[in-house]
């Protein structure tokens, strides 16, 4: 039995996978989302086994995993998009999602994607104040097939902007873009996170992008959480910091590929 | 972000790493900024080039057709062809005015018979028309409609349509009733069956999106739903009314005192070639009219597609 409380208190033990650095809300009381014995199979297979994960608000976790290990399908869970799941899972924050693809409607002007489902007095200029942030203002009313990748995940970001949320969900929502889009769009998300302070699951496949960006970088294995490491360094991370090279280490052991084509 | 990259290729190696890294760093994190100011400029060139493409080109598309005309003007004044056979372009010119201004016992005036026709079309198409795109919006929005309205527009879809002007002319009797059946459930057809088509190919993934977005039911379909369809039910409206046009010239022959179809009747009892051709002709341009009216509408409700041609 799954149950989605958004106004409900979350009280509890903190994470086991240790609670990491200054979160901007603290303390381990102040849980964003959890899930206890959260499973999910499809027919034989089972996709998420029994997975146990607290995400404390304002907290930025990094997930990872090889492909099939069910990264998305937790995600997906927490989004509310999977109802057939079974065990614990609360979430106690308004949720926003950006996806892998920007899913932008072709149909309507970016600012209207942006304030789609809004409710409030003047969508419009909060639509418009949300594209500023992250440098797209300019675009606003252009028709989304013509931005390019890395804009049109940032009018992705914008719309999840605009609804305040306080779980940010983000799944794989790099993947598609060039090296260059990606290092900004890093920037982009630190900055919006520290201004805006929601807790984050970033979903992805690249350690280097986990090191950089979160609180706390989870290894998913055959449906658990099989490693869990917090990162304590400020931000803008030094990628070549001896701490996150031994962390890159021993991630990428976590995940079987062969250390020694790496360093 | 993808004039950086080029650059990185271009003269990256001749220069030294550290200034040429910085450089580029720099380059992609002023993105947005550099992107905004760029961008729409790019994509005011794409817009209007469409509009430009056809007021440069489209003349091209008149070439074959009016070599047809001179053909058949040249072929049938000539006497090659009999003028029974077919009429040459200046003998129907004179005939259309003679229609037009002559109000005959046998035939009435062109554009009386014009209007009859229109007015026809017109109503059939709206009922019609009208209630497919709602029994389709129904069949295409849940399992239960699909099931109880599908296979009866299926089984429609089959049915030889002008088969049924006898079993209509029982019901209806031989007034207006039955022309405006038999149009509507041409148009209704291929309206229905591109709708549903179209609701069911909107993609999942921005229902998903709606859902995450917490739209309700009819938000769904005004925003999401019925949008995505709309390219789907344009081609739908485009191929109902060539129906629409079909069927009634078909019904028109039949029973009628008045309308274009009428005219064509009396011109064959009359033997009257030139007539009937004239009537045809002004179906025609009615038809082209018609089409190039859903067409407009494309253009500006699908005005955020980037065609192939385009793009």
């Amino acid at each position: 039995m799954a149950t989605r409380d958004p106004g409900g208190l979350a009280t509890g033990p903190g994470s086991p996978g240790s609670p990491g650095s200054s979160g901007p809300a603290g303390g381990a009381t102040q849980v964003a989302a959890r899930t206890r014995g959260l499973t999910r199979s499809f027919g034989e297979h089972v996709v998420l086994d029994h997975l146990d994960l607290e995400i404390r608000r304002g907290e930025f976790v990094a997930m990872i995993g090889r492909s099939g290990t069910g990264k998305s399908t937790l995600l997906r869970a927490l989004a509310g998009l999977d109802r057939d799941v079974s065990g614990e899972l609360t979430v106690n924050a308004p949720t926003a999602v950006v996806f892998q693809e920007p899913r932008l409607l072709p149909w309507k002007k970016v600012w209207n994607n942006v304030a789609l489902g809004l409710r409030a007095a003047d969508p419009r200029t909060i639509a418009r104040t949300a594209l500023d942030e992250v440098g797209l203002a300019a675009r606003a009313d252009a028709w989304p097939l013509t931005l390019s990748g890395g804009e049109a995940q940032r009018a992705a970001l914008a719309r999840a902007l605009v609804r305040d949320p306080g779980l940010l969900l983000l799944d794989e929502p790099f993947s598609a873009l060039d090296a260059l889009t990606r290092i900004s769009m890093h920037g982009l998300v630190l900055s919006l996170w520290e201004r805006h302070e929601p807790a984050v699951l970033l979903v992805t496949h690249d350690v280097d992008e986990a090191l950089a960006l979160a609180d706390r970088v989870l290894v998913l294995s055959d449906g658990k959480i099989d490693h869990s490491a917090s990162i304590t360094l400020d931000r803008p991370r030094d990628r070549d910091h001896p701490d996150l090279v031994a962390l890159r280490i021993r991630l990428l052991t976590e995940l079987g590929v062969a250390t020694q084509d790496v360093s | 972000m993808g004039s950086a990259a080029p650059n990185l290729h271009g003269r990256g190696a001749h220069v030294s790493v550290s200034s040429r890294t910085s450089t580029t760093r720099r380059d992609s994190l002023a993105e947005p900024a550099s992107g905004a100011g760029s961008l729409p400029i790019a994509s005011v060139t794409a817009a209007s080039r469409p509009g430009r493409n056809w007021g440069r080109h489209g003349w091209l598309r008149l070439i074959s057709p009016i070599v047809v005309l001179a053909l058949w003007q040249i072929l049938s004044s000539t006497g090659v062809i009999s003028q029974q056979k077919l009429p040459s372009l200046t003998t129907l010119w004179s005939t259309a005015v003679n229609l037009i201004t002559t109000n005959s016992p046998t035939y009435g005036t062109l554009q009386h018979a014009m209007l009859i026709s229109l007015e026809r079309v017109a109503f059939g198409f709206v009922i019609g028309g009208g209630l497919a795109v709602i029994l389709a919006t129904v069949a295409g929005l849940s399992r239960f409609g699909e099931n109880a309205i599908d296979p009866i527009m299926q089984a429609l879809r089959t049915l030889p349509l002008f088969g049924l002007i006898p079993v209509f002319i029982v019901w209806f009797g031989i007034g207006e009733s039955p022309k405006i059946t038999l149009v509507a459930l041409a148009a209704a057809v291929p309206l229905y069956l591109n709708t549903f088509a179209g609701i069911r190919g909107v993609d999942s993934k921005f229902a998903e999106l709606g859902q995450v977005l917490g739209l309700k039911r009819h938000e769904m379909i005004r925003n999401i739903i019925l949008p995505g369809a709309l390219p789907t039910i344009l081609i739908g409206l485009r191929q109902s009314l060539g129906t629409a046009w079909l069927a009634l010239v078909v019904a028109e022959q039949i029973n009628a005192n008045a309308g274009l179809g009428y005219i064509i009747n009396q011109g064959e009892q009359f033997l009257q070639q030139n007539v009937i051709f004239v009537a045809l002709i002004v179906y025609l341009i009615l038809g082209l009219l018609t089409d190039y009216l859903v067409r407009l509408i494309e253009r500006r409700a699908l005005s955020w597609r980037r065609g192939i041609l385009e793009a």
